[in-house]
């Protein structure tokens, strides 16, 4: 048995002949927060559909954990109408759970109040949360979580990534997140892997935020971002009004885009 | 009371039982367009079943499951849509099955085509009641051992599949008990009417209920009194049993729709 939960090298993938993942090589160990970002269109629910064995692919090798239990947190999705399901109905669809660890980990996730409502008169915020839930029961190993703060105001989405750092400590399993926002996730996360088809880079989130690569991704986009209010206990000397021009001439000639 | 209407009566309340928790699940699954393509390939199944001198029943079943099989086959390739796969596998099994019947009747033997498309409620004999009874139990069996891997895969198909549950064996197994509800609900309201039979009842339930299984409950019920409705306006004002079944159905919906959103 390896250290790891979960390990993939050089995975690629192809769908209609368009390369959609590129030698993507990651790992994640118990108790690490690693983030995926990347623009739309950049692969990353690819990457995620292929570690969870949704998608098939015939590049690369992954390697799992033995028995291995996947909490997924697929992103936001809509229960139709037509179909009566409350929310306690919804978490204990294909568990064992009983009602009071169910009513335990709901309380943990501040959703007690919601179990007897129909699912579909949540808040996204809320429903998000219904979600985590569902997963957590489930005991994983490793968290999947897809966008996890989609459909989340911003103080939403600092508290959910706060859950999710709480989570991981009183779990101690280990968590793989999607994200297109570096700022939110930057204090809940041990590494980032910005990704666009091919790995552009990786490491602590802190330097990744200055990397380069990660600058001619999402520079243009990071103007004005430093508008609003950042309540941090630390400085993370983030300045991209300043960094992105000098960015904007640097090509990347490592990668070979085939 | 005569021993047909009871045989009729038996016969309508095996197929609403099962009707209830498929057409559930077709309303929550939107696949009423299969249902209608099964219904379709029913005629074709029908027509070699008559060629190959067995039961109607048994015809309909086996090229349901070809169908289904073969709608399975094409989704993966991603360059047709469902819903064109459908309409071609639909269209192609009933123009095959027309086709056919029109040979054999051509030849002098005689094929009741009208019953397949509306039905023939009130002529099913003891021993088809017999045989329904058997499918209908195999069915509802089947359904309550899957029903929360179905419901789960009603509610998200990648969630589901991701916390292990075999999906793509699940729905076929689930489009093989839809093409044996086709095959018994094709002598209560015909061919054409066989979705009508899925969906209304389940869609006069949404109001009443607040758990999928209540809903189940009470599609079977709206399906129930649809049944007793329409075989006795049948014969009150001599009209087609099924189509009278299925308006009996459509008018519980309307009067269900008085009730308020909850």
């Amino acid at each position: 048995m390896s250290e790891f939960l979960i390990k993939a090298e050089h995975i690629g993938l192809q769908i209609n002949q368009r390369q959609i993942l590129d030698d993507i090589s990651l790992s994640i160990k118990p108790g690490e927060i690693l983030t995926l970002i990347g623009p739309n269109g950049s692969g990353k629910t690819s990457l995620v559909r292929v570690l969870l064995g949704l998608l098939e692919t015939n590049q690369g090798r992954l390697s799992k954990k033995e028995e291995l239990v996947i909490g997924y947190m697929p992103q936001k999705f809509h229960i139709d109408a037509v179909l009566p399901m409350s929310v306690l109905r919804f978490l204990q669809m294909g568990i064992k759970a009983s009602i009071d660890e169910i009513q335990n980990t709901a309380k943990e996730l501040g959703i007690e109040a919601l179990l007897n409502q129909p699912v579909q008169s949540v808040s996204g915020g809320e429903f998000q949360r219904i979600l985590l839930t569902r997963a957590l029961l489930r005991k994983p190993d490793l968290l999947v979580l897809d966008e996890p703060a989609q459909g989340v105001d911003i103080n939403g989405q600092q508290q959910l990534y706060q859950l999710i750092s709480k989570i991981r400590d009183d779990y101690d399993c280990g968590v793989l997140m999607v994200s297109h926002d570096l700022h939110l996730v930057m204090e809940a996360t041990d590494q980032v892997l910005c990704l666009n088809t091919h790995i552009c880079c990786t490491g602590h989130p802190e330097a990744v935020s200055k990397h380069p690569e990660y600058l001619k991704l999402f520079g243009s986009s990071l103007d004005g971002m430093a508008v609003y209010t950042h309540n941090h206990d630390h400085s993370h000397d983030f300045n991209a009004e300043a960094d992105a021009p000098n960015c904007s001439t640097c090509e990347h000639k490592e990668h070979d885009h085939g | 009371m005569d021993e047909f209407i009871v045989r009729a009566l038996l016969a309508g309340m095996l197929v609403v039982l099962v009707s209830g928790p498929l057409g559930c699940v077709v309303v929550w699954r939107r696949m009423s367009y299969f249902g209608d393509a099964l219904a379709h390939a029913a005629l074709l199944g029908t027509a070699v079943a008559l060629m190959l001198d067995m039961s109607p029943l048994f015809g309909v079943i086996i090229i349901g499951a070809l169908v289904s099989y073969l709608l399975m086959r094409l989704q993966r390739k991603k360059d047709l849509s469902s819903d064109a796969i459908l309409g071609i596998l639909s269209h192609g099994a009933l123009a095959c099955g027309l086709v056919m019947m029109a040979i054999m009747q051509s030849q002098g033997q005689r094929v009741d085509i009208m019953a397949y498309l509306f039905g023939d409620i009130l002529s099913v004999s003891w021993q088809y009641v017999a045989w329904l009874g058997a499918l209908c139990i195999v069915v509802l069996m089947l359904m309550y051992r899957l029903w929360e891997l179905v419901l789960s895969i009603a509610v998200h198909e990648e969630l589901a599949r991701s916390e292990g549950v075999a999906v793509d064996r699940v729905r076929l197994i689930f489009m093989l008990l839809m093409a044996v509800l086709v095959a018994v609900a094709m002598k209560i309201v015909g061919i054409i009417l066989i979705t009508a039979l899925l969906i209304i009842p389940a869609a006069s339930a949404r109001r009443f209920a607040s758990s999928p299984e209540n809903m189940v409950v009470m599609a079977i019920v709206f399906g129930l009194m649809s049944v007793a409705t329409g075989i006795f306006a049948s014969m009150q004002w001599d009209t087609p049993a099924g189509p009278s079944i299925v308006l009996a159905s459509v008018s519980l919906f309307f009067a269900s729709r008085l009730k308020p959103v909850s």
